[in-house]
């Protein structure tokens, strides 16, 4: 036995003074011990009182389904998340986020937008608060909600009501000019995601260009490039999130 | 109506208001895949039918909730028992949750169920307000046909010019149905109207089961 342990006169003994040691604290007690009082038994509370919430946005076809695939599969075994997705979304497509193994079926939330995808996501965001809040009412506190919009245009944003953060997804096949475009999409999301470079020497986008016109457009906001082809769980875009909710403050 | 602010009954009733309104077709969506509605002609029957069934009562539950707005939970209850279909149900029921929503935003809310029905839902903030229930029945029929109308020019792709224009020559009819609701504002709850609409109705459970919808119904 310790012999700091056997403490005479009911004195406290310190916080990790062994404490936690099997010991006794007189000739006729049993042998026990504390739980250590530097550590609190609880779970973790969640960061603040709601998910994080990141909208990704971006034209048809970029490659945004396919990256809150990879994001589901990179992160779904660390963070408690589920999606909402404003495209279009068929029994098909719930299917082979199952059948992948990157979802079950009741993470995932569609909203109809009555074929103004831009609405839902910034002008009247009803819809998507309240699947938000019915994810979080039936599957308990969540970490990171991604909310999907359906395809538009250059112009289409996250209202700051539904979202904290947002990402925009562009692809090389759209053409290297995209970046130089620019719209409020690619000038002002917080991380813009420049996908299928491995398709970049088929349709002879110049990554160069894209790159310096994405800083040029954009200043100090991150950019990166991407090939859920060569990299399945999209790495840069789940550190980056990883990131988002670690330095998350909470809520006073 | 003296006394009270048009320019607030202006920003109730304006189809930007964040309220959820735009998602919903107002059954438009089931009867233009049914094939019964194609063109202007048919969508201007279809806002009269509208107007005359589920826009009158939605009026007279709009002005009977603004005159008495603590009677909230007996006058949801008179409308689910008005409301046979349950897609129908959950579609008003979504609108009344995202109408509450925006107006704890703009003024001060009484104590309410968070999903009210929508017509429900709209007496109880028009009175918040501080409109009165004539204004709130105008609200509440020109948003029967103005949804609708607008789901009209998405869907099938019309002049929007010409579906303002049949707007236009419905303002009367809105504002003769909505004094008939508002002048039945103090009748007990199973007194007032109670009109139905078979065929919206039946394409609301059909739409329901849909794979893909545009429209949330």
């Amino acid at each position: 036995m310790h012999p700091e342990n056997s403490v005479a006169g009911g004195a406290l003994p310190h916080p990790s003074d062994g404490y936690t040691i099997p010991h006794t604290h007189g000739p006729e007690e049993v042998p026990h011990t504390h739980p250590d009082p530097g550590v609190d038994p609880h779970e973790p509370l969640t960061t603040g009182p709601r998910a994080l919430r990141v909208g990704i946005g971006g034209p048809v076809g970029s490659g945004k389904t396919a990256l809150v695939a990879a994001l589901c599969r990179a992160l779904g075994d660390e963070l408690r998340l589920a999606v909402v997705t404003n495209d279009i979304y068929t029994t098909e497509d719930a299917d082979f986020l199952l059948r992948n193994g990157v979802l079950p079926a009741d993470r995932v939330r569609a909203v109809e937008t009555g074929c103004c995808p831009h609405t839902a996501i910034r002008d009247d965001i009803s819809a998507n608060l309240d699947a938000v809040e019915d994810l979080e009412a039936s599957l308990g506190p969540l970490d990171l909600v991604l909310v999907e919009s359906g395809g538009d245009n250059l112009t289409a944003t996250f209202s700051k009501g539904l979202i904290d953060q947002q990402i925009f997804v562009v692809d090389v096949a759209g053409g290297d000019k995209v970046p130089r475009k620019g719209g409020p999409g690619v000038t002002t999301a917080d991380l813009l995601v420049i996908n299928k470079t491995d398709l970049a020497p088929m349709v002879g986008a110049d990554l160069s260009v894209m790159d310096h016109d994405a800083k040029a457009r954009r200043g100090d906001l991150p950019t990166v490039f991407l090939s859920l082809v060569e990299d399945r769980n999209a790495t840069p875009v789940a550190d980056w999130i990883r990131t988002l909710v670690a330095t998350r403050v909470p809520a006073a | 109506m003296s006394g009270m602010s048009l320019a607030t009954l202006l920003v109730l009733a304006d189809g930007r208001l964040p309220s959820g309104g735009h998602a919903h077709s107002g059954g438009l969506e089931a009867q233009v895949s049914a094939g019964r509605v194609r063109d202007l002609d048919a969508v201007a029957d279809f806002l009269r039918g509208k107007l005359a069934t589920s826009g009158l009562v939605s009026a007279a539950f709009a002005a009977a909730a603004c005159a008495h707005p603590s009677e909230w939970a007996a006058l949801d209850q008179g409308l689910d028992s008005r409301t046979p279909s349950p897609a129908l149900r959950k579609a008003s029921r979504a609108q009344g949750r995202a109408l509450l929503r925006a107006a704890r935003a703009m003024w001060t809310m009484p104590l309410t169920g968070r999903d009210l029905h929508q017509p429900v839902a709209l007496g109880v903030v028009a009175a918040a307000a501080g409109l009165g229930p004539a204004a709130a029945a105008v609200a509440a029929a020109h948003g029967t046909t103005s949804g609708a109308a607008s789901a009209a020019v998405r869907l099938l792709g019309l002049d929007p010019y010409a579906v303002h224009g049949l707007l236009a020559r419905l303002a009367p009819e809105c504002d003769r149905i909505a004094a008939d609701a508002a002048a039945r504002a103090d009748d007990p709850v199973d007194d007032l109207p109670a009109a139905g609409a078979p065929l919206l109705d039946i394409g609301a459970e059909l739409h329901a089961t849909w794979e893909v919808r545009l429209f949330a119904s």
